[in-house]
């Protein structure tokens, strides 16, 4: 063989694979380019698919212009890798010159983008992560999601007012996990709780069994629990199938043990659960009605909460751009954001002036049969909660 | 000391799970010498298979399963046929790589076809909870998983050492060339074996799907399980693999229980002291081939 | 005419530089400058070629296979990771060094453990390796930052003066400068007496013995090198991303990297380097067309590769550029051949 040859050759062939990979889009220059960086494939795939059916649909539902701009979506996956969400909102900057970035399934891809958003000063708008800590690493990152904390907090008061005792919990080992944990451990323990066993859970696991036996072991009162949204059928399954639904021992936690969108599947053990969460496809308002309808007819199944934090996402930078009539300064765009009310399937909701948080209600919801089908039917409703998270600070 | 039993339950239903869904890959990698990174997609096919014929046509789940087992071997033996024959002699890396794109695209069709959102089957009431025996918790569903499996292993034993054909493919895989002089078949044989084995892990997907949970992903996250069993197991006889997804999943979920923490360490750790201690493996053939 | 003096001359024609080798490098460079909007897909392909070429060294020469080399990057790009974050070496190219080190450390102490047993048996070792590190760092998250990985590296300019750039262009010509080197000492490796050594192991490790190269130690010391380069690999993707996540360590890494080097092709070193060109382009390609199942259509190029046969398809991908070869130098025989390895 000759070495000489063989690398001139390729070198050649290189050289014109380079020059047409390097042929970037070119859009029209009065677009308004919105870079989604979502996990496509991967465990969190599910997640990226909901942000971009919603997003789709509200598309679809408001059109594409906003204040005489046309809206460009630009869709990157990022298998939620932090590394990967960062070249890509890197690439999504700098050569397709986007106005936003959006998207971000996992906490890591959203504090991995942070940096960029602020050097760059364009907006991010956070639709999944669910960290306290990420609105602070920008001042240009705005979340239409929510906070563990939010949640969390507000389940453990109801818990220790509603005649639960010993609580034993299982929760993820990762960031969103730990919010999880601690802030219900906060209110659980003040409210007179006990926690008697706490086992945090590798992210990627396979089977809960150990998991759930040991938790049985314990004899709680109720199971204070946090997966992430996919997981939580698996959960429910091996709940039911250790026979702690008959041993008495209830479910709690932050409401993404029973996401919408699986919540279906989960078979009658799940019913009687108790969560707190932002939203419920069983929301009762008009506007959540049409919304579900929608999203059903256009995808074929029901929102979860993932969806409708994409529904709102989208729907912020449509509101934003109106305010700033088109214009796309990275800091008018926040300014415009900061402390915007408006009406979402979930109920109200706003963004604090101060931490760019979303303020929100939060619904304390029991799954229910509702015409055969289950959902999380909410019976106590807490108005408009901060992020504790930060205010506590 | 009753939750140590519980543990031992689960253990031994999960390894044998494990086994199912690995031992066909005992038989490519092992007796075949083909290294299948793809044996995971056939588990999904069949998982899939019997999600859709017991949730969206309503068919029992008894008679789900044997769908499971037929639709991976048909797909199996096709492929077999088609694309697998022709690698049986190229080198192992050129296997895992073709091995390898067949998982990504298995992966991506059914992400395509089926959503990427984790699925289960609609299980009838009786094998859903768990019963008190003498104090011991044991899970319905996972009693049946051993029954099944169990009788599997007692069955794959047999025909591999008292059949016909058995000592047909023993012949095959110990030297093809006289084996065909003796007038065996080889490729049929072979064929035969592959699409046994890839039906095999039909029915494990179909089994695993309430256990390990069933998504597009699913031969991606549990290749590496398949391949821990097979590797400790050893490859000459399937009594080797057997044993060590028995070890493994006890392991696991003893590990789990003990040492929630730890949980993932238990398992590595043990293979590799296994595989430093009997590089062949637990039951592996003396001489290198 | 002896048969040693033979074999001294073919090492050394082999090991003199080739006008094509000086192109390619060449136009690595020029692609620095022909291209500045695609710094970060560039400096990602450089880091790759860097992990392939150290993965060649085992693989290509010494017939080590390795399912499990992101435990050395994962290493690499930890170390570096926290020498920065805690400010012990801010300096970035000694940092980069020092994390390489720690790599080899690593890959000296699990040598022993992956020169035992046949290669199915090391595919498993090296594996298990890598998870198991993968299971510790996730383990130990007060260290690692957990599943959330290491955030909020800050990296010091280079050399006190050149800093990193958004657009990743200082991390680009930094990587290709270390990529560069280490392809220097490797050819210099691979070329000397221990290289060729190596590749006697690899075609037949009882009959190298019985001439006399101590097998063990020579595998144990390419194993090691090759682990110092993957720790490098691994420290230039901390300090041009500026984070260092679980997934360094993860299966999915290490097996991107065997279909590179499979790709590219193994024992010429340049494998590496154009399998990652290759993959990497193909990889965005497709999730630009479609980023929900781009993983068909790589899965559907690599089952073609195969199917078709590797060699042949080289051939096919070079049948022009040999054609103008022929034409600009004139030769009618000489034309590029693909090895045929492992």
């Amino acid at each position: 063989m000759s070495v000489r040859h063989k690398m001139l050759s390729w070198a050649a062939t290189a050289a014109a694979v380079a020059s047409l990979a390097a042929v970037a889009p070119a859009g029209a220059q009065d677009a308004v380019k919105i870079g989604l960086i979502l996990p496509m494939t991967g465990g969190q795939a599910s997640t990226g698919k909901q942000i971009e059916n919603a997003i789709k649909l509200y598309m679809q539902q408001k059109g594409d212009t906003v204040a005489g701009k046309k809206i460009e979506v630009i869709v990157k996956d990022d298998g939620a890798v932090p590394d990967k969400t960062k070249t890509a909102a890197q690439e999504l900057i700098v050569n397709d010159k986007v106005n936003f970035i959006a998207g971000f399934g996992v906490t890591p891809a959203a504090l991995a983008a942070a940096p960029l958003a602020t050097q760059a000063k364009i907006p991010e708008v956070v639709m999944a992560a669910g960290t306290s800590i990420i609105t602070e690493r920008s001042p240009y990152i705005v979340r239409t999601s929510f906070t563990l904390a939010q949640s969390a907090n507000i389940i453990g008061d109801w818990a220790a007012k509603n005649g639960i005792k010993k609580v034993a919990t299982l929760t993820s080992d990762y960031a969103p996990g730990n919010d999880a944990l601690n802030f219900f451990k906060e209110r659980f323990t003040a409210g007179g709780g006990e926690i008697v066993e706490e086992v945090k859970v590798p992210l990627q696991n396979p089977d809960f069994a150990p998991f759930l036996q040991r938790m049985k072991d314990a004899k709680p009162d109720a199971l204070y629990v946090f997966v992430p949204a996919g997981q939580g059928g698996n959960f429910m399954k091996q709940y039911a199938e250790r026979g702690l639904d008959k041993a008495g021992i209830k479910v709690i936690g932050p409401g993404d043990v029973t996401d919408d969108d699986l919540l279906n599947n989960m078979g009658d053990a799940v019913l009687g659960t108790v969560t707190a969460h932002l939203y419920s496809a069983a929301h009762p308002s008009a506007m959540n009605k049409d919304f579900v309808a929608a999203y059903k007819k256009a995808f074929g199944s029901r929102p979860g909460f993932m969806a409708v934090s994409g529904y709102d996402g989208i729907h912020l930078i449509y509101e934003a751009l109106k305010k700033t009539n088109g214009d796309t300064n990275g800091d008018k765009l926040i300014e415009a954001m900061k402390g915007m009310k408006w009406e979402s399937p979930r109920g109200p909701i706003s963004i604090d002036p101060e931490t760019r948080d979303i303020v929100q209600n939060i619904y304390i919801r029991k799954v229910e049969k509702v015409d055969g089908e289950l959902y999380n039917v909410e019976f106590a409703t807490f108005e408009a909660v901060k992020d504790s998270g930060k205010t506590k600070k | 000391m009753t939750s140590i039993l519980t543990n031992l339950f689960d253990g031994v239903a999960y390894g044998m799970l494990l086994f199912v869904l690995a031992c066909g890959l005992a038989v490519t990698l092992g007796l075949m010498n083909f290294v299948n990174l793809a044996h995971g997609a056939f588990a999904m096919a069949g998982g899939y298979v019997c999600m859709l014929l017991v949730n969206k046509s309503g068919w029992p789940f008894f008679a789900a399963l044997p769908l499971a087992f037929v639709s991976a071997a048909v797909i199996g033996v096709l492929l077999e046929r088609t694309l697998y024959r022709h690698l049986y002699t190229r080198s192992h890396l050129d296997q895992v790589l073709f091995s390898i794109g067949l998982t990504f695209m298995s992966v991506a069709a059914v992400d395509y076809f089926m959503g990427s959102s984790r699925v289960f089957i609609n299980l009838p009431d009786a094998l859903q909870g768990q019963f008190d025996f003498f104090g011991v918790g044991i899970g319905r569903y996972r009693l049946m998983i051993i029954v099944i499996c169990g009788l599997l292993t007692v069955a794959l034993q047999l025909i591999l050492a008292k059949t016909r054909f058995g000592s047909r493919l023993r012949a095959a895989v110990d030297d093809p060339r006289a084996a065909s002089g003796l007038g065996i078949n080889v490729p049929q044989v072979f064929a035969f074996t592959f699409a046994f084995g890839c039906g095999l892990a039909g029915l494990g997907g179909a089994l695993s799907a309430e256990i390990l949970g069933l998504d597009p992903y699913f031969p991606l996250k549990f290749m590496i399980y398949f391949l821990i069993v097979v590797t400790v197991g050893g490859s000459s006889s399937i009594t080797g693999p057997f044993l060590a997804s028995l070890l493994l999943g006890i392991g696991d979920v003893a590990g789990k229980y003990y040492v929630p923490k730890m949980g993932p360490f238990v398992i590595y750790t043990m293979m590799i002291v296994i595989l430093i201690w009997r590089p062949n493996g637990l039951f592996g053939r003396t001489a290198a081939r | 005419m002896s048969a040693a003096s033979d074999v001294g001359y073919h090492a050394q024609r082999h090991a003199r530089w080739h006008y094509g080798e000086i192109a390619f490098w060449v136009i690595v460079l020029a692609c620095g400058f022909l291209f500045p909007s695609r710094y970060l897909i560039m400096t990602d392909i450089v880091r790759l070629a860097l992990f392939a070429m150290s993965l060649d060294l085992i693989l290509g020469y010494a017939g080590i296979v390795s399912l499990g080399h992101a435990a050395f990057f994962g290493v690499g790009a930890y170390a570096a990771g926290l020498l920065s974050l805690h400010g012990i070496i801010t300096e970035p190219v000694l940092a980069l060094i020092a994390a390489g080190l720690a790599a080899m450390v690593l890959g000296f102490a699990t040598s022993f453990l992956v020169i035992r047993g046949v290669d199915l048996t090391r595919l498993m070792v090296t594996l298990g390796i890598a998870l198991l590190l993968e299971a510790l760092a996730e383990r130990f998250s007060n260290i690692t930052g957990g599943t959330d990985g290491l955030q909020g590296i800050e990296m010091q300019p280079i050399f006190g003066t050149l800093a990193f750039d958004m657009f990743g262009k200082t991390g680009f010509f930094y990587s290709v400068a270390v990529l560069f080197l280490l392809f220097l000492l490797a050819r210099r490796v691979v070329h000397s007496p221990f290289g060729l050594s190596l590749r006697a192991i690899k075609n037949n490790p009882l009959r190298a013995a019985a001439i006399g190269i101590p097998v063990n130690r020579r595998l144990i010391a390419i194993y090691t090198l090759a682990a110092f380069y993957a720790g490098i690999a691994g420290a230039l993707f901390t300090q041009t991303t500026a984070i260092a996540s679980l997934d360094v360590f993860s299966f999915e890494r290490s097996a991107d990297l065997m279909l590179v080097l499979v790709i590219g092709g193994t024992g010429y070193l340049y494998g590496g380097l154009i399998g990652a060109v290759v993959f990497r382009m193909l990889q965005e390609l497709f999730s630009t067309i479609t980023p929900q199942y781009w993983q068909f259509w790589i899965g559907l190029v690599l089952v073609v590769i195969v199917l078709l046969g590797r060699e042949r398809l080289h051939r096919w991908v070079l049948f022009v550029p040999n054609l103008i070869i022929k034409q600009v130098a004139g030769r009618k025989a000489v034309i590029a051949v693909p090895e045929s390895d492992a």
